[in-house]
């Protein structure tokens, strides 16, 4: 960082990670990805672009999935952000789309695959809430959850790329748990 | 990336009062192209007002029968809305047609219209651009300009204005509501951003502290046909090359009578085809009308040295929206079948 942050320059910013509650001096420059990753230890999310191109970054915050190298985090107090972390339940029990990624073997090096999981978490909420994409028929009914399709599971996961060319296995796993 | 200050407004008015007293703030909406340009230098705000959680987010229907989109609805909420997909179909298809799901999660109504230009020089501080530094040069005009403006480009300036959902508001008829020091008012869509002339650094009119408030959506427009269609290097998640938004309605024997195109990725702004429109009414609703409609536009297209190529490509996409527009009696056999 360029130069040093003055008391105006800072905030106290609260945020619940994947359930804890956490109040934070930060500097306002500060992205949501940085303090998960260097204040927090949650390491699960990556920086890949860090210009929300790539979508390495994403988690949920409220519900909601987003790039979290794009969020200035002093504008999320008193948000929920749920990581990759927080999708288990428990130690063991994997989330379903974190064992489907296993048993497809829908990666190569991993580096993408915690925001494509947390992606993928985002997509299956907003087709049961109705939200259409690109490739959703614009006659189909408003408000109805949509079904997802290889090609709907395609162009919603657009924001999340794979160097490795996981993509059909990653299909697959998101098939998996529909 | 400088220190700032950050100033939450819980209400307009606060919002407006924070502008005011920090003339170098911006405000932050869903910040997904603000911060990235902070990141890159482009942008050095003193202050950011943090205008997000503003209660502006829902979707209303005045009893006027218009639609009015508040100025921090979020882009995938606006595109899902049963207002907008069922009454407005090209606004929803042009929102989907931008970015990524997390981008539209976080992007919001008014900041989608006050988002910058991608050209590459102007988010390279070692480049000239006159958009970022007035009176550097452009570095476009000779350098990368495949992406760029074919109409109403200046010498100092060829960028093309990136917005999806920006084309569809112009076809629409919509306007945009703005809230400052001197009280409130609103302009047409299809004249909030304007062409760069000799200060491309101001993509629209609005003034110095004023806010985006909303959109409003007429009925004018409600429930006719409509679609938006946009050309781009891969099939999701990237830029226009040229993009098309229309809306077309037809008498019973088949002549227009009433039609709103614009075009997306052609321009500093949403480029409305006000010629090709007059052209249109009273017309044939065919795919030779359109065509000549089209053409007659696009003939002030002064393309550079490599993005000829977007001429015919919007020609064609707009002639092809507006076919699959027109009633199915009067499209050409070849178009009638899954098309």
């Amino acid at each position: 960082m360029s130069s040093e942050p003055t008391p105006e320059h800072r905030s106290d910013t609260a945020l619940r990670v994947n359930g804890k509650p956490h109040t934070l001096r930060l500097d306002h420059r500060r992205v949501l990805l940085d303090v998960l990753r260097e204040d927090l230890g949650l390491t699960g999310a990556k920086k890949g672009c860090d210009h929300g191109q790539c979508g390495a970054c994403t988690v949920l915050v409220d519900g909601r999935r987003v790039n979290s190298c794009l969020l200035l985090a002093v504008s999320l107090d008193g948000c929920d952000v749920t990581t990759v972390e927080g999708l288990t339940d428990g130690d063991d029990d994997l989330h379903p789309l974190q064992q489907a990624f296993l048993d497809r073997d829908a990666f190569q090096c991993g580096y993408c695959t915690p925001g494509q999981i947390c992606s993928a978490v985002g997509v299956l909420a907003e087709a049961e809430a109705g939200h259409p994409s690109h490739v959703t028929d614009p006659a189909a009914p408003s408000g109805r959850p949509v079904p997802l399709d290889a090609a709907e599971i395609r162009e919603r996961l657009s924001g999340n790329l794979c160097r490795c060319g996981a993509y059909p296995h990653i299909v697959e796993a998101v098939e998996d748990v529909i | 990336m400088k220190p700032f200050g950050y100033v939450r407004a819980g209400t307009v008015e606060e919002a407006v009062e924070a502008l005011a007293a920090h003339p170098g703030a911006r405000c932050l909406g869903g910040g997904t192209n603000l911060v990235d340009l902070m990141k890159l230098g482009v942008e050095h705000p003193d202050v950011l007002v943090d205008v997000s959680r503003l209660p502006l987010d829902t979707v209303e229907e005045l009893p006027d029968g218009s639609v009015r989109v508040g100025a921090t609805v979020r882009n995938s909420d606006l595109a899902a809305h049963p207002l907008v997909r069922d009454r407005y179909p090209a606004l929803s298809q042009a929102l989907l047609a931008g970015a990524s799901g997390q981008l539209r999660n976080a992007a919001t109504t008014g900041g989608n219209l006050l988002q910058r230009t991608r050209c590459p020089h102007f988010q390279d501080l070692s480049k000239p651009c006159n958009k970022r530094a007035p009176g550097s040069g452009c570095g476009a005009r000779e350098g990368t300009h495949r992406d760029h403006a074919v109409l109403g480009h200046s010498e100092h300036c060829i960028a093309t204005h990136p917005s999806d959902m920006a084309v569809a508001l112009a076809a629409l008829d919509a306007h945009v509501e703005l809230y400052g020091d001197e009280g409130a008012r609103d302009v047409p869509a299809d004249r909030f951003h304007r062409l760069p002339g000799d200060h491309p650094e101001r993509d629209t009119g609005i003034r110095p502290g004023e806010l985006i408030t909303g959109v409003v959506l007429p009925p004018t427009t409600a429930s006719l046909p409509s679609a938006y269609r946009k050309a781009r290097d891969r099939a999701s998640y990237a830029f226009a090359l040229a993009s098309v938004a229309a809306v077309l309605e037809t008498a019973d024997d088949g002549t227009v009578t009433h039609v709103g195109l614009a075009f997306g990725a052609l321009a500093h702004k949403p480029w409305r085809a006000e010629r090709a429109e007059t052209a249109l009414h009273g017309a044939p609703a065919t795919p030779d009308s359109f065509a000549r409609a089209v053409d007659l536009e696009l003939e002030a297209a002064r393309p550079l040295r490599d993005n000829g190529y977007k001429v015919p490509l919007a020609r064609n996409l707009a002639v092809d929206v507006l076919t699959r527009l027109a009633p199915p009696a009067r499209r050409p056999r070849h178009l009638t079948e899954d098309s």
